[in-house]
């Protein structure tokens, strides 16, 4: 099995650490792990602006860097669900029917494709989870509080089997962060509303470290709390899956 | 003004937001735990979706059988192809029967089409009598939700609007002292009243009848009261068979309110002897919207509101941020579709988060043509320059892999040793009330070109 490890431009620039926990959690599970160089972006911002033409180049930059891989595998269910819902734009090629089909985000990927849940990591923290939208009703990663399915989590199946950890519960269990790409910047004041609202419900439950298995989210979330000086840290679920306290 | 725009201005007061975000939020656990009491309820919401694409792809067939049912029983079918027919037609009824009180129950159609000022601007009187709706008409205002026209309003506020226009004594607002002497006041206007106005939630092709669905009983009271009747309804609101309001009756209420059905669901069949019932039927830009492939199924919405009650964005800048007839999410992706430069933020006033598809009783992808319109509206409405250079340039950087690394080092770069204010300029709407992200030494990339055993 050839994996190829897609690394989302802003984890690439501003979250290198993010990268390498994904990478060596991959490759503790015993997989021929690939990094094809000349990686951009998926082009989701600009689809999501609006701009889904102009991201035409984009796609087909990672159609060519992925085209030979069984598996995309990458650490953002926001970038993994534009792949695959979005890619229609490109003229569908036998290459770009497979990149969307065999792209998986980290989580799905190990608990659907491996058949894995514990990872043997260890993380003795109090931690809540936050179920980014595009993730979760997107990418179907979890049951989602409007449906009336039976419960499930991806990522709380993996959460569960690491040692010492403490998975917090929390009042609203999937709302959203309010980052939602180019919307945290065109939409402000709303945007960080958001950020706060969800912060707040982690604090009021006890959470120490607020993961999650998109880092964008997480980004906007640590933006807030760093500027509020609030006590609570984010860590992307594969830090915490790689982790050995 | 942009949504943006008008958020950040309803924003301002934080206590504000916070209760109008929980008053939402309760209705939304409501329609939550209703739903899991009905089995089945994911099945249900596949069978309405199906109900209402069987009728989109027939219309046309569906209102002539409609009209030929209708006329059968003695109820008067009029056509009005926009909101200036509409507003004649019913204008011309009320002359005809010599009218000048009017009584009317909630109806997003006739607000869509300005129905009340323009029967006010003839002289007539219209009350609407649903108890929020005539709350926000005292306030001089528009609906902010399609159920719940008052929710943006305290019980204070409402207090001190009725001590304004009926004469009410300080309450400290207490909800059971207003309601009953805004009961008083709407008794006295349903029996003067000449002519009852009705919204139609479900009209049925098979029977010629229809169906309004109020909590308080004020459709029944408008009509039983006056020897006129007129219903207004838009195209869409057909269905089959009397059979399927089944299916319907059982979605609407959990979705809009949580209760397992509307107090009064009342259908109207023929009127009653002696009495005329009339309905008018109005296009106003749905068969252009119904031409539209991607947009078409935005025709299914049965007015639930439950995608407003859900979205964390609705919840947090109010009804009046989308500055359209229908807000929230249903509204953005119908209110493109009647003025795209009007609403042309509207779309773009969502995470994309999807909560509004996976409650919408009739399964509408909203978040989907959310996307959809954005990427149209950038096309065809003229955007700000700085965001449309930036993204243009994004673009082409992203699809230039040895540009993309250089740009990518250098921004860090810039992050990393540029003095804090030039990086948390004006210009830099992330940075106002957040941090940036700490900058590392070295990316992704680097690292992996100094890593031994690579694959």
């Amino acid at each position: 099995m050839r994996v190829g490890l897609f690394i989302p431009c802003y984890i690439n620039q501003l979250y290198p650490k993010v990268g390498i926990a994904t990478l060596e959690l991959l490759e503790k599970l015993g997989l021929d792990v690939y990094y094809p160089t000349g990686q951009t972006c998926c082009g989701q911002p600009l689809g999501n602006s609006g701009y889904e033409e102009d991201a035409k180049g984009a796609c087909q930059v990672f159609v060519e860097n992925f085209k030979e891989y069984d598996y995309i595998v990458g650490p953002s269910g926001s970038c993994i669900h534009h792949i695959k819902e979005h890619f229609d734009i490109l003229e569908q090629t036998e290459a770009v029917i497979n990149v969307r089909k065999n792209s998986y985000e980290l989580c799905e990927f190990i608990v659907k494709i491996l058949g894995k849940t514990n990872l043997g990591a260890s993380f003795p923290y109090k931690v809540g989870l936050h179920k980014s939208c595009h993730g979760l009703r997107g990418l179907k990663l979890g049951s989602c509080s409007e449906r009336m399915d039976n419960y499930y989590s991806t990522e709380e199946e993996l959460l569960k089997e690491v040692k010492g950890i403490e998975l917090m519960s929390l009042t609203r269990k999937d709302e959203c962060c309010g980052f939602g790409g180019t919307f945290s910047v065109f939409e402000e004041a709303i945007s960080v509303k958001m950020g706060k609202d969800r912060i707040q419900d982690h604090l009021d439950n006890g959470v120490e470290v607020i993961t999650g298995a998109d880092h964008s989210c997480l980004m906007h979330l640590d933006g807030l709390l760093n500027r509020n000086n609030q006590p609570l840290r984010v860590m992307h679920i594969a830090e915490i899956l790689n982790s050995s306290i | 003004m942009s949504h943006a725009k008008l958020a950040e201005i309803f924003n301002k007061d934080e206590a504000k937001v916070n209760w109008h975000d929980k008053a939402l939020w309760y209705v939304r656990e409501k329609r939550d735990t209703a739903a899991h009491n009905v089995k089945g309820w994911e099945y249900l919401r596949d069978l309405a979706s199906g109900i209402k694409a069987n009728v989109l792809s027939n219309l046309d067939n569906y209102l002539v059988e409609f009209e030929k049912n209708a006329q059968s029983n003695g109820i008067e079918v009029h056509w009005a192809s926009n909101a200036e027919e509409h507003n004649e037609i019913v204008y011309k009824i009320l002359m005809q029967n010599n009218a000048t009180k009017v009584v009317k129950s909630k109806s997003m159609l006739t607000e869509e089409c300005h129905l009340n000022p323009y029967l006010e601007s003839k002289g007539i009187e219209v009350i609407d009598t649903d108890l929020g709706e005539r709350i926000v008409q005292l306030a001089k205002e528009p609906p902010s939700h399609i159920v719940l026209p008052a929710i943006h309003k305290t019980k204070e506020e409402i207090d001190v609007l009725f001590q304004e226009h009926l004469g009410t004594k300080p309450s400290n607002g207490d909800p059971q002292y207003l309601t009953n002497e805004a009961r008083k006041h709407l008794r006295d206007k349903f029996l003067k009243a000449d002519v009852a106005i009705t919204g139609v939630n479900f009209a049925i092709a098979e029977t010629g009848g229809f169906v309004v669905c109020t909590n308080e009983g004020n459709a029944d009271m408008g009509v039983h009261l006056s020897k006129v009747h007129i219903a207004c309804m838009g195209i869409e609101k057909i269905i089959p068979k009397e059979e399927h309001l089944g299916v319907f009756l059982r979605l609407l209420a959990r979705s809009a309110t949580g209760q397992p059905i509307t107090t009064y669901s009342s259908h109207f069949n023929k009127p009653a002897p002696g009495n005329v019932m009339h309905v008018v039927i109005v296009d106003n830009g749905r068969t252009e919207q119904l031409s539209r492939e991607d947009f078409r199924s935005s025709l299914s919405c049965i007015r639930c509101g439950a995608c407003m009650n859900t979205c964390p964005i609705y919840r947090r800048s109010g009804g009046y941020s989308y500055n359209a007839t229908i807000p929230g999410p249903i509204g953005s992706i119908l209110s493109p579709g009647m003025d795209m430069k009007k609403h042309s933020s509207l779309p773009f006033a969502s995470t994309l988060c999807g909560s509004c598809s996976n409650v919408c009783p009739v399964k509408i992808n909203i978040h989907e043509q959310l996307y959809k319109w954005r990427q149209i509206i950038t096309k065809e409405q003229k955007q700000p320059i700085v965001k449309n250079t930036i993204l243009k340039i994004t673009g082409m950087v992203l699809a230039r892999p040895k540009l993309y690394a250089a740009f990518g080092i250098s921004v860090r770069w810039m992050l990393k040793y540029a003095p804090r204010f030039m990086v948390y300029s004006k210009l830099n709407a992330w940075g106002k009330a957040r941090e940036l992200p700490k900058v590392e030494n070295g990316n992704f990339d680097q690292w992996y070109k100094k890593r031994k055993n690579n694959g």
